[in-house]
């Protein structure tokens, strides 16, 4: 909070805006949260996002909660109230129109195609997004061998990804890490 | 429209990791609103707009059910209660956060958080592999460098990137296709 004169407002028109570019999902946006909040307004630390991170996948509900945790540091509730509906009300009115002119069934062949296009997108955002949260997380060995395994596990099993997160938990509180 | 904010709360709070899951157990085999099909093709539909895709999912969805009244039902069932419980873990992490042991425990939980974001990466990663579809991966490659190397803003990348991976798949298709 360098000397922001109004944080509700700068938190309303950064995830407004964000929300529109959202492509791929919260979990692609996060290095576009990393800049605006660690590098550009200074929100935080790059250990607090980190934390941050850890907490809004550890609680249930949609990944875009991390914007609300995002918005309670900046300034408390109000914030965080106004972080959330920033990010979620401009393109959910947009979903409420698209949705509404296309009716049931479309037909097109547009959706499929732009989606088609955007795959590839939302998969490196979201590598870009693993890797800002790791410069961070992941300092020594026995953390980056931990990710490892978490991956491995989370892939190749249909373990509940909660597990995996709480055994992480476990083995930090431990002092392993 | 308590129905449908009680169902979408309900699927929200049990979404560990993601919600999409359990809103199609919810919605298609549970309380059967939805074919699996039709389910499909709405998620498809919030998959290419921008924002959230679950959120989107829930206006629309609430759209089709109730109108604006449903629309705003779902939407608050699904951000509503998830919303009161992280803000009181956000409280708790200002006043604990300090605590060396927590320092440890959320040091420990964001390694295995980066896992599963790698495990999403390499599961979306497999299909262009086996298709082995050049052109995507060259797209995803560059993008990762754009945001996660570079650190350039996303709005500039994507202005650039969304015409391009839309030109390539178009002129693929048209080739496939002839």
């Amino acid at each position: 909070m360098n000397g922001e004169s109004n944080p509700i407002g700068s938190l309303v028109s950064t995830f407004g805006l964000m929300s529109l570019f959202a492509v791929g999902g919260a979990n692609a946006a996060i290095p576009e949260m990393h800049r605006i909040a660690v590098d550009v307004q200074h929100w935080m630390t790059d250990r607090q996002f980190a934390d941050i991170y850890a907490i809004s996948q550890l609680s249930p509900g949609p990944n875009v909660l991390i914007v609300t945790l995002i918005g309670y540091a900046v300034s408390g509730f109000a914030g965080a109230l106004a972080a959330t509906l920033a990010m979620c009300v401009p393109t959910a009115a947009l979903a409420y129109f698209v949705s509404r002119l296309l009716g049931r069934s479309t037909g097109s062949r547009w959706p499929s195609m732009i989606q088609a296009a955007l795959v590839p997108l939302s998969i490196g955002l979201m590598a870009a997004s693993a890797l800002v949260v790791a410069q961070t997380a992941d300092r020594t060995w026995a953390a980056v061998l931990l990710t490892l395994a978490v991956a491995a596990l989370a892939y190749g099993t249909r373990l509940n990804p909660l597990w995996l997160l709480l055994a992480g938990g476990v083995l930090g509180f431990a002092g392993v890490l | 429209m308590i129905t449908l904010f009680l169902a979408f709360a309900k699927m929200s709070l049990a979404g560990f990791g993601g919600v999409l899951a359990f809103a199609r157990r919810g919605i298609v085999e549970e309380h059967r609103w939805m074919t699996q099909d039709e389910f499909n093709e709405t998620f498809a539909l919030c998959h290419f707009l921008p924002g959230p895709n679950i959120v989107n999912f829930s206006v629309v969805f609430g759209q089709r059910f109730g109108g604006v009244a449903g629309a705003f039902a779902a939407f608050a069932g699904l951000v509503g209660p998830p919303m009161m419980l992280v803000m009181m873990l956000a409280v708790l992490y200002a006043h604990f956060g300090q605590l060396e042991m927590l320092r440890r425990i959320l040091a420990g939980i964001s390694c295995g958080a980066v896992g599963l974001l790698l495990a999403v990466v390499v599961k979306m990663l497999m299909p262009l592999l086996k298709r082995r579809d050049i052109a995507g991966m060259v797209v995803t490659i560059a993008v990762f460098v754009a945001i996660g190397l570079l650190r350039l803003p996303l709005q500039a990348v994507l202005l650039v990137a969304v015409p391009l991976s839309l030109g390539i798949t178009f002129v693929m298709r048209r080739r496939t296709h002839a």
